[in-house]
């Protein structure tokens, strides 16, 4: 079925199953391969993006569900890794295997366009669906406070 | 093989946003930073002093990278070590991965190419280093001859040749040094305090790309024509397809073929492979499964669940954990073999003694878990075959490939991928899924992606061997040990002795502590459950059974569990160093109020040192929190701080995920939790600060920083419990156990 997605400011046209996760779109249709696939059950968070700004796992999220509204995932935060979020991510050197951070990103980002000076325990909530097995998380923590600073810079 | 016959019309899967994984690069990424996709070939654009240096006219310097990176910093850790005995200015290096096929051709070219063991920098250095110091020399000689005067006359610094007033660029020498023999290789550099560019702490090189989404990992590779499979091994590994039934699933959408793979050998004249590349006997780890092969990965997982399979489940549908648990302790009481020296003293004195301790233990298997699911990328060509593949050994992956489809492994290319982690479980090539996939793109005639779900990645992936251990001592006069007696078994694939480097009771064997009489034990239990190394192999689950027990025989003689390790590791100046350092800056106390407390820990492993101090804090209903983790390493020296630090939060992030959270539940011979809902890891709410300081003796010791932080953290954090409640957790995890106090 043929589907009009507003993936990074693009009107991309798909031919999918509707049921399709935006997951599969994304990485197998379209070739975004920035968003991964971790766990299909929502409780990784590698395939974070943004539905209309808040942080959704695309894995759950059918296609059809998509239609008219923005998506944005890690390819679109930025154009040039100048999102703050990345910036600090660099400066703070958060990644190790770097498999989960696209999915991070996407919650940190998403979590700082709505307060701009997170607590730890906000912090600690929104980045609880996040699943990172290299540990990287008390980086991932100093970072959304760095990016905080950065972005009111 | 079974075929479901269907027409094939496949839509070619042209990359819109993604670009293809091959070749793939970042204009615009700082010049000190690892392309972000895989190199087929590492043609020249300059001249190659040696495999791992190239420098074009402009002084633009290549390194190659021969090894994976993982997320372990191991591709900065390679280029550091050239660049410090090269000297080039590190931050207009550029780099790429070196070619597998190469290596393999030119009889192994670049020494080692396989990734584990914590031993890029422990291991390899001698030869990495040795590389850049060569090329040094060579570009002296040859400006030393051009311009008439002795090589010690030159200086080489950061890309620039000069004598008196004479100065020249590396570029505009290269050609020359090629060319250049000498008559002695010169000694790399081996003290710290003489490093210029190592030791300082730099920003990896594979950070940006990790930032953007563009990163390539195997699982990301798209290749035009490609389709994809889904597979499914029977639920009790071991298990054999007896029959399915391709036709209900013939009207699903996108499916092109169900596939039965077997895990019987392909039969092959390995004769025919060229003298010096002949693959040796690789055990194929290949299970019987079937593939559902499809146009999208989606369709061909969906059309998968639907399948109706019949397994005959065979013998290891009779176990489960408590079972493996019940017959590991009937060993306890079996004689087994002798790891070391034996001292039938050992057993007398404790029988004699009036003051023992004895504890026995248990830990579950665990999964590797790692990020990316298991997965490859084959595509079979008449003349050619290309692998993608989340590999720690890229050699490996080219050997076995070959193996698998009776090639020539010199037409057979790896491209190297950044991986979405490692931590063992991809190493040695016994990778089920590359076979998989050599297998389904044979037979489909084009590039096959098969990607294992994450059930199927915990289901059938190689696990961390459960492990039973008993451990008794006598304590004497002054309130220490006399006398230690332990028997340990673990349950490896069909009782294997040894799983990577390890046999089940390393860590306990060969623990430091100077105890006059000990006597080891280990059993060796079959089970039908694969295993593999993972993440500090052996010690990260004996490292709980041995200083939990320290803590034991420390409290048993009326000592502080601390001053305990200083006092038996007397005379070994490393461990005093580790210890000195934990003790000076944890402020490790036993007197904490009720529902807080703090745990000590040392490990050995790797050549690194590591103790740990946890605090931790538990509420009168028993909930945990583990506030702290201070790491104390020796790994002799350390070339990049800040890697080093993030390693050792890692890895006690991962030890702690296992020993609190984890635990695969086996039933009925298969795994009941296989996804991330039910095999739980640490989450950020839950993972402790975690503060690393370095306390290097320097000497001779090159120790490994990947591993090492991980097998103190449990009893540690275990050791603290004991503290704040009053309850010793002698098994794992954590979450199994009521940690309330009043």
């Amino acid at each position: 079925m043929q589907l009009t997605l507003a993936i990074n400011g693009r009107e991309t046209r798909v031919d999918v199953d509707p049921e399709t996760p935006m997951l599969w779109v994304l990485r197998d249709t379209i070739g975004l391969t920035g968003t991964k696939y971790g766990c299909g059950i929502a409780r990784c968070g590698a395939c974070t993006i943004h539905l209309d700004g808040q942080a959704t796992k695309a894995c759950q999220l059918p296609a059809s569900a998509a239609v008219g509204r923005q998506i944005t995932t890690i390819e679109g935060l930025s154009a040039t890794r100048s999102h703050p979020v990345q910036k600090a991510w660099i400066e703070i050197g958060v990644p190790q295997c770097g498999y989960c951070q696209s999915g991070q990103i996407m919650s940190a980002s998403a979590l700082l366009a709505e307060r701009k000076n997170p607590t730890d325990a906000e912090i600690e909530a929104a980045m609880a669906d996040n699943l990172c097995r290299c540990g990287t998380y008390q980086r991932i923590r100093q970072a959304i406070h760095r990016a905080a600073e950065i972005a009111q810079s | 093989m079974t075929h479901l016959s269907r027409r094939s019309l496949i839509r070619t899967s042209v990359a819109i946003g993604g670009g293809l994984a091959l070749g793939f690069h970042l204009p615009e990424a700082s010049a000190a930073s690892i392309p972000a996709g895989s190199q087929a070939t590492t043609a020249a654009s300059g001249t190659e002093i040696n495999a791992w240096i190239v420098i074009d006219r402009d002084n633009t310097v290549t390194l190659r990278i021969p090894h994976t990176e993982m997320g372990q910093g191991g591709a900065t850790s390679v280029a550091l070590l050239i660049a410090e005995e090269l000297n080039v200015d590190w931050a207009g290096i550029k780099t790429e991965f070196a070619d597998a096929n190469r290596h393999l051709r030119n009889n192994r070219e670049y020494k080692v190419m396989s990734t584990h063991g914590s031993q890029l920098v422990r291991l390899q250095h001698p030869h990495l280093m040795g590389a850049g110091a060569s090329a040094r020399e060579r570009l002296k000689q040859a400006a030393a001859a051009a311009w008439g005067v002795p090589r010690s006359a030159v200086e080489a610094k950061l890309g620039t040749l000069t004598a008196g007033d004479k100065s020249a660029t590396y570029g505009e020498f290269a050609e020359a040094a090629a060319r250049i023999r000498l008559d002695e290789e010169p000694a790399i550099q081996t003290d710290p305090a003489k490093w210029w560019l190592l030791g300082k702490g730099v920003q990896r090189l594979d950070i940006p790309q990790k930032v953007d989404g563009s990163a390539q990992y195997a699982i990301d590779t798209r290749v035009p024509g490609m389709v994809y499979a889904a597979v499914k091994a029977c639920p009790v590994p071991g298990g054999t397809l007896v029959s399915f039934d391709p036709d209900a699933i013939r009207d699903r959408p996108g499916i092109l073929r169900v596939i039965a793979l077997r895990a019987a050998a392909v039969k092959r004249d390995r004769s025919k492979m060229p003298e010096g590349l002949r693959v040796l006997e690789m055990g194929s780890d290949m299970q019987d499964a079937v593939a559902v092969v499809a146009e999208s990965w989606y369709q061909a997982k969906t059309a998968l669940d639907r399948l109706p399979i019949r397994w005959d489940l065979g013998e290891g549908a009779s176990t489960d954990t408590a079972s493996c648990y019940a017959h590991g302790h009937r060993l306890m009481d079996q004689q087994g073999l002798v790891s070391g020296k034996a001292d039938p003293l050992a057993a007398d004195l404790i029988e004699r003694s009036s003051r023992r301790v004895t504890s026995s233990f248990q830990r579950p298997f665990e999964a590797h878990a790692r990020m990316e699911p298991i997965n490859a990328t084959v595509h079979v060509q008449p003349d050619r075959v290309d692998v993608w593949s989340p590999t720690q050994d890229q050699s490996s992956a080219v050997l076995l490939v070959a193996d698998q489809l009776g090639r020539d492994p010199k037409t057979v290319f790896a491209h190297t991928m950044f991986l979405g982690g490692g931590f063992g479980g991809n190493g040695a090539g016994g990778t089920a899924v590359t076979r998989q996939a050599a297998e389904l793109s044979r037979d489909m005639g084009k590039p096959v992606k098969v990607l294992w779900s994450r059930e199927e990645d915990i289901a059938q992936g190689k696990q961390r061997p459960l492990l039973v251990a008993r451990l008794s001592a006598a304590i004497g006069e002054e309130g220490l040990p006399t006398a230690l007696f332990t028997r340990a078994a673990w349950f490896s694939i069909d009782g294997a002795n040894q799983v990577g480097p390890v046999t089940a009771d390393y860590g306990i064997s060969t623990m430091p502590y100077r105890i006059p009489h000990r006597h080891h034990e280990r059993h060796n239990a079959k089970t039908h459950v694969p295993s593999a190394t993972h993440r500090a192999p052996g010690a990260n689950q004996t490292g709980f059974v041995t200083e939990v027990f320290a803590d034991e025989m420390a409290l048993a003689g009326g000592w502080d569990p601390l001053e305990w390790r200083l006092k038996m590791t007397e005379g070994m100046a490393d461990w005093q160093l580790v210890l000195r350092t934990l003790k000076e800056k944890s402020g490790f106390r036993t007197d904490l109020p009720k529902g807080e407390g703090m745990g000590v820990a040392v490990v050995e492993c790797y050549g690194t040192i590591a103790a740990a101090c946890a605090t931790v804090n538990v509420s009168r209903r028993g909930r945990l929190t583990v506030d702290k983790v201070l790491m104390v390493m020796d790994a002799g020296r350390v070339i990049n701080p800040h890697a080093g630090a993030e390693q050792c939060e890692g890895s006690v992030c991962w030890e702690l995920s296992h020993a609190w959270l984890g635990g695969l539940d086996l039933e009925a011979g298969r795994f009941t939790n296989t996804n991330l809902d039910t095999y739980n890891l640490v989450r950020m709410h839950q993972n402790p600060l975690v503060e690393t300081i370095f306390a290097s003796s320097g000497g001779a010791k090159w120790g490994g920083l990947g591993e090492p932080a991980g097998p103190p953290t449990p009893p540690a954090v275990a050791n603290a419990i004991y503290f704040a409640t009053g309850r010793r957790l002698r098994s794992t995890p954590f979450r199994d156990h009521d940690l309330s106090w009043a």
